[in-house]
């Protein structure tokens, strides 16, 4: 009898689309919104996410947050080198700088100075040039984003495109001059401004105006040591704060969720997503059942159970919640592969994203098919008499 | 071993209604009715009198008020309710006013249903229902789907469907009203052909006179009651 539910439900080829393409496109709903929310979320902390090495950021007690960076003195450094089972540490600047384009257009941007003699924190995945170069005079590296984004050279004729940042072209950061050598990836970031990768004596030389320049201290520590005690020691020899990568990201992440709103709204977009997703998946699922009751009566009449309806009605339901999620899931890992590297809107979908929807279609489709099997158990064999 | 029952069906004292308060609605008042295997039993009467309940409750579809009802020496109502449903699907086969053919499935399978479902495998199944539609004269339509067969073809894909199993009793509702004379004589020649037997019975409700020459027996229904049997030989 499950070949011959099959049938029923793979026979009208309009109508088994129709339930196909509607939990498709709940799916679509579930899948994209909290998506795209966890990737709005990640960019909070994306900075950490891709300075990937270090065990422990030390930093001042006051940031709350990766982008609120409290200027430190430079002996930080050094106090925090001298601490105990600390293998590394290196300075990091992090700070807005004002860059002036050939046109003479002004372009905010996120500088970042890496340690001159290690380059740690520098981006991972170069495009063009090579992160060593930045030892060259005057050499900066610009993330792809913003190299084909807002630092695009303005193109030759009215109305084409603007033609992206390579390597050799010119910028001017506070009226001195940088050479771009390199244009790397990075994790877009949540003010989605272009990041310039920089040494740390070249960015203090850029950031003139500031009179502490140090952003942060990022720390390796001892193989052997724990990082929790190292950054415990950290914190009660120097008076800093001192956090773990996972530590600092939940920080900021939290930041964000308790001063934004972006929780609220995109919270209260997912339970509509949710909401219309599984009224549409039930009803649909609903429907095809009331469009089949009176076979399923004659069923009833013949001698069918009520094992043996229930196993018909739950092998529809997964089928078409298995093809139709397997469809919406399809089409948002085609809108993520297509809006990936960008700094517009863009979607994060990781497995957990993928299994968590698939539970809660699942749940949708087993639910539509109870309040069917109940609507079919209630009804009356004899009722297939009435013509 | 026991000799096979000399009849199919056996109720006395049938009562059923519907609904509750001064909305009750006395389908059945006290039926005594027999159906002798090996006959073909009608049930006449005008609108409204109790025919349908009757059958459905003979077929074991409907619980009587009162009364009983006995089919091959079984009380369907004493059994449990799975074991009822299994006896049905065993011993009755329908034939419906409407056909109730699932549109979606060929003939083959619209006539394999009984069989599938007292579990026999679906290629065998499919084997024993190309021969039940050529008893009823369908060879060469086992693949066409009921929207592709005219009313009488539709109507004896559903008698395929209502004998493929061998049942003891096939109950028919009007199965002639959505046909032309002549194609409803045509059915009813196939329906008693296939489905009354030495130890097999028919009983068809029924409102077209047309067919009435078929019947062994007329059972007269009028306000729940048996009002008269005539017998055709």
């Amino acid at each position: 009898m499950i070949r011959i539910a099959l049938k029923m439900l793979f026979g009208d080829r309009g109508k088994y689309l129709g339930i196909v393409t509607g939990i498709a496109l709940a799916s679509v709903l579930m899948i994209q919104q909290p998506g795209i929310m966890i990737s709005i979320f990640s960019r909070t902390y994306s900075f950490i996410t891709d300075i990937g090495l270090p065990d422990i950021w030390v930093m001042d007690p006051m940031v709350k947050y990766f982008d609120d960076s409290q200027p430190l003195l430079d002996t930080a450094l050094y106090r925090v080198r001298g601490v105990q089972g600390v293998q590394w540490a290196v300075p990091l600047y992090k700070g807005g700088q004002r860059l002036r384009l050939a046109d003479g257009q002004l372009v905010s941007a996120v500088m970042l100075g890496l340690d001159d003699a290690t380059l740690i924190g520098g981006p991972g995945e170069m495009l063009q040039g090579r992160l060593a170069d930045l030892r060259l005079p005057d050499a900066v590296i610009v993330d792809q984003a913003g190299a084909t984004g807002r630092l695009a050279r303005p193109a030759a004729t009215a109305g084409g495109k603007p033609v992206p940042l390579k390597v050799g072209d010119l910028l001017e950061i506070n009226d001195q001059r940088a050479v771009v050598v390199g244009i790397a990836r990075a994790t877009a970031t949540f003010q989605s401004q272009p990041i310039i990768y920089t040494t740390y004596t070249r960015a203090t030389s850029y950031a003139l105006a500031e009179r502490k320049l140090l952003s942060y201290v990022l720390v390796k520590v001892k193989p052997g040591e724990s990082a929790s005690s190292v950054a415990q020691r950290i914190a009660h020899d120097t008076g800093l704060a001192a956090r773990s990568a996972d530590e600092f990201k939940r920080m900021t992440l939290r930041y964000f969720i308790d001063n934004t709103s972006i929780l609220t709204n995109f919270g209260f977009v997912v339970v509509v997503g949710f909401i219309v997703g599984a009224a549409v998946t039930g009803q649909i699922f609903y429907n095809f059942t009331l469009d089949n009751l009176r076979y399923f009566g004659v069923f009833k009449a013949m001698g069918a159970t009520d094992r043996m309806l229930r196993a018909m009605i739950l092998v529809q339901a997964l089928l078409v919640g298995f093809v139709g999620f397997g469809l919406g899931a399809g089409v948002t890992a085609i809108f993520a592969a297509a809006t990936r590297g960008g700094t517009g809107l863009s979607m994060t979908l990781d497995w957990q994203l993928l299994v968590g929807s698939a539970v809660v279609v699942g749940i949708i489709v087993l639910f539509a098919a109870l309040i069917s099997l109940r609507r079919v158990k209630q009804l009356e064999p004899a009722e297939v008499f009435k013509s | 071993m026991a000799a096979a029952p000399t009849l199919a069906v056996h109720c006395s004292g049938v009562m059923k209604a519907y609904g509750s308060g001064e909305a009750r609605v006395h389908a059945l008042r006290g039926i005594d009715l027999e159906v002798r295997a090996g006959e073909l039993l009608m049930l006449v009467g005008p609108s409204g009198c109790g025919k349908t309940t009757l059958i459905s409750v003979i077929a074991g579809i409907l619980d009587q008020d009162e009364g009983e009802c006995v089919l091959f020496g079984q009380d369907v109502r004493r059994l449990a309710k799975n074991e009822r449903v299994v006896y049905r699907g065993r011993n009755v086969g329908f034939v419906f006013q409407a056909f109730n053919l699932i549109p979606t499935l060929s003939a083959a399978e619209n006539a394999a249903i009984p069989l599938l479902i007292n579990g026999m495998a679906m290629e065998q199944a499919l084997a024993r229902s190309v021969q039940a539609l050529r008893s009823v004269g369908l060879e060469g339509r086992e693949h066409s789907l009921p929207g592709q067969l005219s009313g009488g073809q539709q109507q004896r894909v559903a008698i395929a469907r209502a004998v493929v199993h061998s049942p003891r009793l096939v109950v028919c509702d009007e199965p002639t009203s959505a046909l032309d004379a002549e194609t409803g004589k045509r059915v009813l020649e196939v329906v008693k052909s296939v489905a009354v037997g030495p130890d097999r019975a028919l009983v068809i409700v029924t409102h077209d006179a047309r067919i009435f020459e078929f019947a062994d027996r007329i059972a007269h229904m009028d306000d729940g009651r048996i009002v008269g049997i005539d017998h055709n030989h």
